[in-house]
């Protein structure tokens, strides 16, 4: 009778534990710059992370694991990144999100490789939702990196590819901010203008430091002096809205190419002064063809008074929540080498996480600041009445490139 | 030609705003030896007040009464805050304005929120003011060059033919000689700490629609002023004008201008290749450094001459 009872009673906990495992709830630590120059930024994407995870939640995606997100703020600093890595550790975190910078994405990288080299059993997947850099997925690549954004150089070949179609761009000025991701801008659009249209003239070239500039009026009228017709720039944030308002004050009649148009404070900056003259390269606009992902944008809006741009988020989210599916598990070492390879449907179309190098594959948007329609223009950025209209999209291969990595995988 | 003038006139309508900007750090600074580390944040808060009581009175009411409500908020906070803390040194003042400055920054985002607010330029001020060739002079930097002009006269006419601006001069230079003459000095402090606080929100009214309203804005300016301050020479608002004038046009033509020690050296028969050591200084563009130019002059300043421009103290 004894016997019997206690097995009763050992079955009832091990249904209890397997119960406990299908419902438990996985933290994903957000770091990334909640205070300083770019918290809007920061903040609208921790928002953005919340709004897919609460999505996934509630529509079970995951198949019964649930997503948390515990932020934690690295002031856009490579070393206080560190330190929340180690509070991220010592929490006993798994996953690790993280956008804003670069030179803090190689770092982290750096550090997360480490960790899961050391500690065995304790492993730390990094999901990179913005760093551009295409040294992450190229010379520094690592198995625990995971990039959701399509890196800086694919960016460069969509727009290079849609710019080289313009017959009235002759004089192109590249404006860029002063660090790794800047520069690397500068130099891809230099060397893909030179083989796809080389009867373009680069007429100017700047680098700015990031951050610090208030009164871009300098800058513009140089430009003009250049005879500028066409202005590539990577600029984000402040650096971009005042770039634009600049611009429009001293009259200068150039199109802008943009990376980062529709991030927080630019549209509201831009105004009018931006009609038919800004245009971004992304991996998504909520005016699609057929206004994919409104519904989400809609809702974000209605609850955090915001804009919902950061598609990266639903991607990410999206891959997680099939990987645990998948491997009925939240372990990171099983969840990575189910991600690799991996196919979604996000809401820019099919996205596959590209195995050699871990880097995103998908389909990018080319889009230019215009007043809303009501037809293809329904939806409008930061309440200004203007939205962006999508140009083209381009089909993932346009924008694919090789890519350098040797990935070490764990054996 | 055209490239000249132009860079010329964006170079001085952005030194009168550094001076309107600056101007009243200068007087608290001198008056009071108080290093007003919040001072920028001042200037924000003009900015998000402009805003706010744009939105209800128009731009032009909100352009008078936002200072004010600035000033009078740098008054409180003098005479409830840094008088208590004036006893215990400067020291203690200046973790005080320190503090402050964290203080305000958080406030305006916990009471407006982070993103950065739609304050734009009105409608009768937006626009060319003129065409020069064809590049067009935007009538708010006219505008803004108008009212720092209007604020240099008024603050001057203050400072020299009145009452109270013959205390402030006097105490410029003898603090405790005032005090002892049986004038309320701590009254005079509270007045220049509040008409101090209240050019910069002025500054704020005008520069957040210029350029950006966010709850960094102070962080972005708050180096600037103190560099103007001290090239300027402490206590001397004269001095103020002339370096936000200098600086505002060195960095306006140094942006304008590609030269880097290699194209020098060049010029004088000296290849430098990427090889040669050191070659990421050598290939520095003037206009790359333009932004840390205010900062070089500000220690060469302080080494070679101490009290500024036309300062009258150099303790």
């Amino acid at each position: 009778m004894r016997t019997i009872l206690r097995a009763t009673a050992a079955g009832a906990v091990l249904a209890f534990a397997a119960f406990g495992a299908n419902a438990q709830t996985v933290k994903l630590a957000f770091i990334d710059p909640l205070s300083g120059l770019m918290a809007p930024v920061g903040q609208n994407q921790l928002n953005s992370w919340r709004y897919i995870a609460d999505l996934a939640n509630q529509k079970n995606w995951a198949g019964g694991p649930k997503f948390e997100i515990v932020p934690f703020d690295n002031k856009l600093s490579p070393q206080e990144s560190l330190n929340a890595l180690k509070q991220v550790i010592d929490q006993g975190i798994r996953y690790v999100l993280q956008g804003n910078g670069s030179s803090v994405a190689l770092a982290l990288a750096d550090a997360i490789a480490k960790h899961n080299e050391r500690n065995p059993g304790k492993e730390i997947l990094y999901l990179n939702y913005a760093a551009v850099d295409p040294d992450l997925t190229n010379s520094k690549c690592d198995y625990w990196h995971f990039r959701l954004d399509a890196n800086s150089d694919m960016k460069m070949e969509a727009l290079t590819t849609f710019l080289a179609k313009d017959k009235n761009v002759k004089n192109v000025y590249l404006f860029n901010q002063n660090y790794s991701f800047g520069q690397a801008v500068a130099k891809a659009a230099k060397e893909y203008l030179a083989r796809k249209r080389p009867d373009i003239k680069i007429v100017g070239e700047d680098l700015h430091p990031l951050a610090q500039v208030k009164d871009f009026a300098p800058y513009v009228s140089k430009i003009k002096a250049a005879g500028t017709d066409t202005v590539i720039t990577g600029n984000w944030g402040s650096d971009l809205a005042l770039l634009i308002k600049a611009a429009k004050d001293a009259g200068l009649t150039a199109n802008f190419y943009t990376y980062y148009g529709a991030t927080t404070g630019v549209p509201t900056a831009m105004g009018a002064a931006g009609e038919e003259r800004v245009k971004y390269v992304g991996y998504w606009n909520v005016n699609n063809e057929k206004f994919v992902g409104a519904d989400v944008a809609m809702g974000f809006n209605k609850k955090y008074k915001d804009d919902y741009y950061t598609m990266a988020t639903y991607t990410g989210i999206a891959m997680l929540a099939k990987a645990f599916k998948e491997t009925k598990s939240t372990d990171p070492v099983k969840v990575a080498a189910a991600l690799e390879g991996m196919k979604v449907q996000s809401l820019n179309g099919e996205v596959e996480m590209r195995k050699s190098d871990h880097q995103a594959q998908q389909p990018l948007y080319i889009a230019k600041w215009v007043k809303l329609n009501g037809k293809d223009v329904k939806y409008d950025q930061e309440n200004t009445g203007y939205g962006w209209k999508t140009e083209v999209v381009l089909d993932t291969y346009v924008a694919a490139q090789p890519t350098s990595c040797q990935m070490k995988r764990p054996k | 030609m055209e490239f000249f003038l132009i860079s010329l006139l964006n170079g001085v309508s952005y030194g009168l705003l550094l001076f309107m900007l600056s101007s009243g750090l200068t007087l608290i600074f001198s008056m009071m030896g108080v290093l007003n580390f919040a001072h920028a944040s001042f200037y924000m808060i003009g900015a998000y007040l402009a805003y706010t009581l744009g939105l209800k009175l128009g731009f032009f009411p909100a352009l008078f009464l936002a200072p004010i409500l600035t000033g009078l908020f740098g008054a409180l906070i003098e005479r409830f805050g840094l008088r208590k803390v004036h006893r215990y040194g400067h020291v203690a003042e200046l973790l005080f304005t320190f503090g402050l400055a964290y203080l305000i920054e958080e406030s305006v985002k916990v009471i407006w929120g982070l993103a950065s607010m739609p304050y734009r330029i009105p409608a009768v001020l937006d626009g060319p003011l003129f065409t020069l060739y064809t590049t067009s002079f935007p009538k708010f930097r006219g505008f803004m060059m108008l009212v720092a002009l209007a604020m240099l006269f008024s603050v001057y006419l203050l400072l020299m033919r009145t009452r109270i601006g013959l205390v402030i001069q006097a105490a410029l230079t003898h603090p405790q000689t005032v005090e002892a003459l049986g004038h309320n000095v701590p009254r005079v402090f509270m007045l220049v700490f509040g008409g101090g606080t209240a050019l910069a929100g002025l500054a704020g009214v005008i520069g957040g629609a210029a350029f950006i309203t966010e709850p960094s804005m102070a962080a972005s300016v708050g180096p600037i002023v103190f560099v103007v301050a001290v090239v300027g020479g402490m206590g001397s608002l004269a001095g103020a004008f002339l370096a936000s004038l200098l600086i505002g046009i060195v960095q306006t033509f140094a942006i304008a201008l590609d030269w880097s020690l290699a194209g020098m050296l060049a010029a004088v028969g000296i290849g430098v290749t990427e090889s040669t050591p050191l070659y990421s200084l050598w290939k520095l563009q003037l206009s790359q450094v333009a932004p840390v130019l205010p900062y070089l002059l500000l220690v060469l300043m302080l080494i070679f001459r101490p009290k500024g421009l036309l300062g009258t103290r150099a303790d």
